[in-house]
């Protein structure tokens, strides 16, 4: 698996926009020291250079939407040794779920000029539907310093430290004023995975869970306190149905409003 | 004489973003098919903004791309002011501006260096380069770096900003924060020298086909978010009437949308558009080094992208500067808006070319309709026709030179293929 001592290193990419493959070369200070601690074995957005598995770390980005993905997920899984799945796309489905709520087929045939042309699966779905996977970090998009800290860990076999606490502890750390009690702007910070700093509530926000749901959330108590707060059914669903549709804990709530509105 | 058939393969384009491939065929010596591969599967967001709130709309499409989130965020906020009759001035549009500048800085900053002048230099990647040039990668990496640094500090995150918002911002930043990043910016003034410097000195191969360019133009500025979409044969028109002299169609072999010019074809977006169509907008400094540089104020080779990058970069910077060296921070962060049924569009210029958006609201906010064209696809066309111009002038080049070499043709758009295949709604096609 190693080579001149260095272990190998792939990216690889499904449906996503590229931004979490991205927050690797947007390690400026830290890129060149990666490179030169690993062998990058596949990386098509940064190189032309390809190195043949079997890799030790795998870099997943993008969620599962065509039957050739489907196929080739298996692939890159037997090829690696640990397998981490980058953001929101491939761990809860990412911002393309959205068309799980939707007929694809029917708009591939009424709206496509030649629906033959395109292939696509009624389902955007995450990579640990498909294969199992080793670990998964959050967010849309991941935080580079969590990715530098993932990679590290794997490199160094050991476990990642992340913490699996709210953005609303994180907004306590750096000391926002919580923007639902004083503002009341409804926030989804109570219930969603830390790891962005708690950008948004310190930029007057709710947190719009880019980074998805938190271990043991729960979303029920959140939903009741909105509805208190004036919110109503279909703003529900648009509040748990955006970044991390897919996510268990987010659909099984947005589901449930989609009923009762 | 014995029929010859080769042809050119890349399955899988390196140094993009997204998933292309290429597939020339050459049979006599002469070009017989040239297909420029975009499988990226469709991601549909057109369809899905259906019923989302018009406020939503500079979250979610932000994620059709994560090289230019500024672009999407930028258009889809215009188009909406546009639709509920906003005005955002003043202060708050400087600030556009500024994060826009960031943007430029960053996304040109990661091509040039990253993605484009290993080509030129034989390098697989920038890593590998960096051994050999590793103070030219450092001072890259510093640049692109202070471009992020620019949009996370109006932005709040380099990647997806959470700050920009219809009428607005959620929050403006500070006078002597911005005040404390003009160092960097002073020092970025420099770099953006030198990085046109090292790249006027790369070997450009001769090729300098005829286009017509199209790009937004803006009376009083080298151009951003606003003014008329014009072109170097006529066209001059307002952002409204778009869809009036542009179409787009499906073709088998891309899950991206060709577009065009109704009854005329192909057209070539971004900087090279940009540059022809606007040098007398560009800073004195910036036209000072682009002639030193070697460019005159037309320039025809796209192989001179990357010096017009370069430029494009100093001029971002020299932007950026002034937006800051005139900032007061804005009483308050945001326009308010009513929503209303109505529709509304915008185009901005994304650092590889315009993008354009349309929506139609119902009364509550509510999209009902969504249509964006990417500068992807918009050149999509163009790079198929400099790959059937290019391949009969180099074809002496050994094939895996020719291979590289046609590679190249396609990454001097910086073409970003995540964002082309965002589609819903397809127009005709015939074979
Ligand atoms: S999770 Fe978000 S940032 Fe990452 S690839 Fe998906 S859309 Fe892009
Ligand atoms: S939406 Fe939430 S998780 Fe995402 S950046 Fe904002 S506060 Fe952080």
């Amino acid at each position: 698996m190693k080579q001149n001592g260095k272990a190998k290193l792939a990216v690889f990419k499904f449906a996503s926009c590229d931004g979490c493959q991205l927050s690797i070369l947007d390690c400026e200070d830290e890129l060149l020291a990666v490179a030169g601690a690993v062998e990058i074995a596949n990386f098509p957005e940064a190189s032309r250079a390809v190195v043949k598995g079997p890799y030790q770390v795998s870099l997943v980005e993008g969620s599962i939407t065509t039957p050739h993905d489907a196929e080739r997920i298996h692939k890159i899984r037997r090829a690696s040794k640990f397998l981490v799945t980058i953001g929101a796309c491939a761990t809860a489905g990412g911002i393309q779920a959205l068309r799980n709520y939707k007929d694809v087929k029917q708009f591939t045939s009424a709206v496509y000029a030649n629906p033959s042309y395109i292939s696509t699966l009624q389902n955007s779905t995450p990579i640990s539907d498909h294969v199992p996977v080793d670990y998964e970090l959050r967010g849309c998009p991941v935080n580079k310093y969590q990715l530098v800290e993932v990679l590290n860990a794997y490199l160094n076999r050991r476990k990642p430290n992340i913490s699996p606490h709210s953005v609303c502890m994180e907004c306590k750390m750096r000391g926002t004023t919580c923007v639902m009690v004083a503002q009341g702007i409804p926030c989804l910070g109570p219930i969603t995975h830390a790891g962005c700093g708690a950008i948004c509530p310190s930029y007057n926000r709710g947190c719009y869970s880019c980074f998805g749901p938190k271990e043991t959330c729960n979303t029920k108590a959140l939903a009741k306190r909105f509805k208190v707060m004036g919110l109503q059914g279909h703003e529900l669903v648009r509040l748990f149905r955006s970044f991390n549709a897919e996510a268990d804990e987010f659909k099984k709530e947005s589901v449930f409003h989609e009923r009762e509105d | 004489m014995k029929e010859k058939t080769k042809s050119i393969k890349v399955d899988y384009l390196a140094r993009v973003e997204g998933e292309g491939g290429l597939h020339v065929k050459i049979k006599d010596g002469e070009v017989t098919d040239v297909k420029f591969n975009i499988f990226e599967p469709p991601r549909f967001f057109e369809a899905f903004l259906r019923g989302r709130m018009y406020t939503e709309a500079p979250d979610i499409t932000a994620r059709i791309c994560g090289i230019c989130p500024i672009a999407y965020q930028m258009s889809s906020v215009h188009a909406m002011e546009n639709a509920l009759g906003a005005k955002v001035d003043g202060q708050l549009r400087a600030l556009r501006r500024l994060i826009y500048c960031g943007e430029w800085i960053e996304s040109h900053a990661l091509h040039v260096y990253m993605l484009h002048a290993p080509d030129f230099l034989g390098y697989e990647d920038a890593i590998l380069m960096a051994k050999d040039h590793p103070e030219v990668v450092k001072q890259g990496l510093e640049l692109k770096k202070i471009g992020n640094e620019l949009v996370t500090l109006v932005g709040g995150r380099e990647i997806h900003p959470i700050n920009v918002k219809v009428g607005g911002f959620y929050k403006t930043p500070d006078k002597k924060d911005l005040k404390k990043f003009a160092k960097k910016l002073t020092w970025a003034q420099g770099a953006a020298h030198d990085m046109i410097n090292f790249v006027s000195k790369l070997k450009f191969p001769d090729f300098a086909p005829k286009y017509e360019y199209v790009s937004l133009r803006h009376p009083d500025e080298y151009p951003f978010c606003e003014g008329r979409i014009v072109s170097n044969k006529g066209i001059d028109i307002a952002i409204e009437e778009y869809e009036q002299y542009f179409e787009e169609q499906h073709v088998r072999h891309s899950t991206s949308l060709h577009s065009s010019i109704k009854k005329r074809g192909a057209y070539s977006t971004g900087p090279m558009a940009r540059y022809n169509l606007n040098f007398d907008k560009l800073y004195p400094v910036a036209q000072e080094a682009a002639l030193k540089a070697g460019l005159k104020e037309k320039c025809d080779n796209p192989f001179k992208s990357i010096i017009v990058r370069s430029v494009e970069t100093l001029q971002a910077i020299e932007d950026a500067l002034k937006i800051i060296e005139n900032y007061e921070q804005p009483e308050k962060p945001s326009v308010e808006l009513t929503p209303k049924a109505s529709r509304g569009c915008g185009c901005s210029e994304a650092p590889r070319g315009s993008l354009y958006h349309r929506y139609s609201l119902d009364d509550q906010g509510l999209i009902l309709d969504a249509k964006i064209v990417p500068p992807t696809s918009q050149n999509q066309k163009i790079i198929e026709s400099d790959l059937w111009k290019f391949v009969p002038k180099f074809m002496k080049l050994s094939h895996d030179e020719l291979t590289w070499k046609c590679e190249q043709v396609i990454r001097n758009y910086d073409p970003c293929i995540s964002c082309s295949c965002h589609f819903l709604k397809l127009t005709v096609e015939r074979e």
